[in-house]
């Protein structure tokens, strides 16, 4: 009688650090990802001209508009994983809380999407030629914000869509309608950061996106051992 | 003197899913080193049985509990618990090593690593811990996951068509597996159609068909039980239900 | 059970003929009769003219849209607690009832719009949060016909619509933030005149006609909802 209870986080990070290794060991999700998205920036580039309307307005909306998609992609595999062998019974009927898994799962997929950021915002400060120092720190903590509540969102769904007919159709379509107050705060927030503007300015946009993060945060996880069959 | 507390449990357990009644109405108890083999056709509710017993569905009436608690709400309990499946529950990128080292992590074992290595060690298989269980082949992928369901050393071990895909070799190994942990005070409920191998480790055998326990038995010696006669019980009962 | 064959209304499994649903009937002619009374009875606004008696239509149908999401959120959060399939049954029909009344705000907002701001479309913040409803909505539905399984696709969608109602604040807070920061030209705000006795009674005949209807919408869909899962049952 070896087994006890290892505690919530404990759990939680062995999860995550089992997906990660998972991740690591094929790779090929988050290279088809990150050359998604600088395929997507470079579309997007030719699409709007950028010699029309100046790069720092259109930057945001394009890092925005690519990231939120690509980000999709990238959860669409979260919990692809569990349901192959039924490996999520051997999670179920372990000594962890329901909770460990989600926030596992979640942390995990952060770890992805903030890579996948690594990728993706130095790229739009190249091709759009944005000025580097404080304005590209700012953005950054932008998307690190909007990835947390993408993040929170899409583990959710994932976890939910992976079950159902349709599941690369249907994490979009949960999804979407739930990123637009991310987009929306979080575009506005970085477009008035990159002009230059005082912090006041963005404020009011990051608080609303710093309080959806927490309160989906929270809703997430409190909401995945309901989505589990009883 | 007092009968020891039951470490397996089941009270007029019921499980509908709408009107459908996959358990409908099963009683029993089993004390440690008891093992209560389940036969019974496709469609007969055995899985849903052990999945209820196992904590992963809630009684739609009646209750399950092992040592006493309920699986689905206690985290404790269940660390005391295997679960062998004939699906192997594993991530197919991952060596068996891995595989079983996370097992051990999510159980709080010590040793992690150490552990994982013994259990792969007890089902043979060792020698391929270094390699991608994606690669192995369907029988080792079994014992891979075997020794994931015991590296904790459960004393309630549950098992779902555990022999399916395994070759005489690994068949034999897990029986006598099996058979240690029994002698050594486990507790054990299979479900499976493989009459002879089910009976050969059991000391209670039922029959369920429709979502109840047609026959229930208790081996009355050391001899085990009459396979031949709880066969032709067993096909009689089974071919009176699926007629045409 | 006796040689001969027991009539058909004693067998257990029939249910008596569906009773003409004259509730329905009554909710369609007060709908019917709301229109008459907007079109013939009911005088035309100064500035706007006739188009204005659109709006008679589309803030009720918003409100009765509203009254069916809440429904629909609240029977959602009643089955994540209880379990029980009717709630899931209730959810389910008020969700496509919302689904029928938010496209209608839709449709009639762009006809009102048109001819009074000369767009068929502007991201008036109601407008938006209406359209953004819809897709939640559409979302909702789309889900419950993803899943097979009826316990799987009652919990997720009472899931999908508990997020839900969490979400809509937080849209309206953006899109009303994004409005009032990027002023849209638009001449005229039609937003709530100011409404003399005549066109108020209209107004609130309209509101509650078009309650009364979404109402029992819903009932007649949560009736044809039972009838098909006892169908499923008997198969």
């Amino acid at each position: 009688m070896l087994g006890r209870a290892p505690g919530l986080w404990t759990a939680a990070w062995s999860i995550a650090q089992k997906d990660l290794a998972i991740e690591l060991r094929t790779r090929s999700a988050f290279l088809s990802v990150a050359v998604f998205a600088l395929l997507a920036l470079v579309i997007f580039f030719f699409a709007w001209d950028p010699t029309a309307v100046s790069p720092l307005d259109l930057a945001p909306g394009v890092l925005w508009v690519t990231f939120t998609f690509a980000a999709l992609l990238g959860l669409h595999r979260s919990f692809g994983a569990e349901l192959q062998d039924r490996a999520i019974d051997a999670l179920l009927v372990a000594p962890v809380h329901r909770a460990s898994i989600y926030i596992g799962k979640a942390v995990a997929n952060l770890i992805f999407v903030f890579a996948l950021l690594l990728v993706a915002v130095p790229a739009v400060a190249l091709f759009y030629n944005l000025p580097f120092g404080d304005a590209i720190v700012a953005l950054g903590l932008v998307a690190l914000l909007a990835a947390i509540g993408m993040v929170a969102i899409g583990t959710l769904f994932s976890a939910m869509a992976v079950n159902t007919r349709m599941a690369e159709l249907l994490l979009p379509m949960l999804s979407l309608p739930f990123f637009v107050p991310i987009v929306i705060t979080s575009a506005q927030a970085s477009t008035r950061l990159l002009a230059g503007r005082p912090f006041a300015e963005a404020w009011p946009w990051l608080k609303i996106l710093i309080a959806f993060d927490i309160v989906f945060a929270v809703a997430c996880t409190v909401a995945y051992p309901y989505t589990l069959e009883e | 003197m007092p009968e020891p507390a039951p470490t397996v449990q089941a009270v007029a357990l019921r499980k509908s899913f709408g009107r459908r009644a996959a358990v409908a109405g099963v009683d029993f108890a089993l004390s440690a080193g008891e093992c209560l083999a389940v036969f019974g056709p496709n469609g007969a509710g055995k899985t849903t049985l052990l999945r209820l017993v196992a904590g992963l569905l809630k009684p739609t009436a009646g209750s399950t509990t092992l040592n006493g608690a309920d699986a689905r709400r206690d985290a404790n309990v269940r660390a005391h618990v295997g679960l062998i499946s004939h699906q192997s529950m594993l991530y197919a990128p991952l060596t068996a090593l891995e595989n079983v080292e996370f097992a051990a992590r999510l159980y709080g074992l010590a040793d992690p690593r150490a552990a994982a290595r013994a259990a792969l060690e007890a089902m043979r298989i060792l020698d391929r811990a270094g390699i991608p269980v994606r690669t192995l082949s369907r029988g080792l992928q079994q014992r891979v996951s075997i020794a994931r369901a015991m590296v904790h050393e459960p004393t309630v071990v549950l098992l779902d068509e555990p022999y399916s895909g395994l070759d005489e070799a690994g068949a034999g190994t897990l029986t006598s597996l099996l058979n240690t942990l029994r002698d050594r005070g486990a507790t054990l409920l299979v479900v499976t159609h493989n009459v002879a191998e089910g009976l050969a480790l059991a000391t209670h055998a039922a029959i369920m068909t429709g979502g109840r326990f047609e026959r229930f038995e208790q081996r009355r010696d050391a001899t085990g039980f009459d396979a031949q006669r709880f066969t032709s019980e067993y096909r009689e009962l089974v071919g009176v239900r699926h007629v045409g | 059970m006796t040689g001969t064959a027991a009539p058909l209304s004693s067998h257990p499994r029939a249910r008596a003929k569906p009773v003409f649903d004259w509730l329905f009937v009554l909710a369609v002619l007060g709908v019917l009769g709301v229109f008459v009374r907007v079109a013939l009875f009911t005088p035309s606004e100064l500035t706007q003219g006739d188009a204005q008696k659109i709006y008679y239509i589309h803030v009720p149908a918003a409100l009765s849209a509203y009254l069916a999401l809440i429904a629909g959120a609240l029977m959602s959060m009643v089955y994540l607690w209880l379990h029980d399939e009717r709630a899931d049954r209730l959810a389910e029909s008020a969700g496509e009832v919302a689904f029928v009344f938010t496209s209608a705000v839709l449709i009639t907002g762009p006809l009102w719009g048109k001819p009074i701001w000369g767009a068929w479309w502007t991201w008036d913040a109601r407008l938006s949060l209406t359209l953004f409803l819809w897709f939640v909505t559409a979302s909702y539905l789309v889900l419950r016909s993803a899943v097979d399984e009826p316990s799987m696709r009652a919990r997720y969608s009472a899931v999908l619509a508990v997020l839900a109602a969490l979400l809509i604040p937080f849209i309206h807070l953006s899109v009303y933030l994004f409005r009032t920061l990027h002023p849209m030209p638009i001449v005229l705000k039609p937003e709530r005149p100011s409404l003399p006795a005549e066109m108020l009674t209209t107004f609130t005949l309209s509101v509650l006609a078009f309650w009364f209807f979404c109402i029992v919408l819903t009932r007649a869909r949560y009736r044809l909802a039972v009838l098909r899962d006892e169908a499923a049952e008997d198969t």
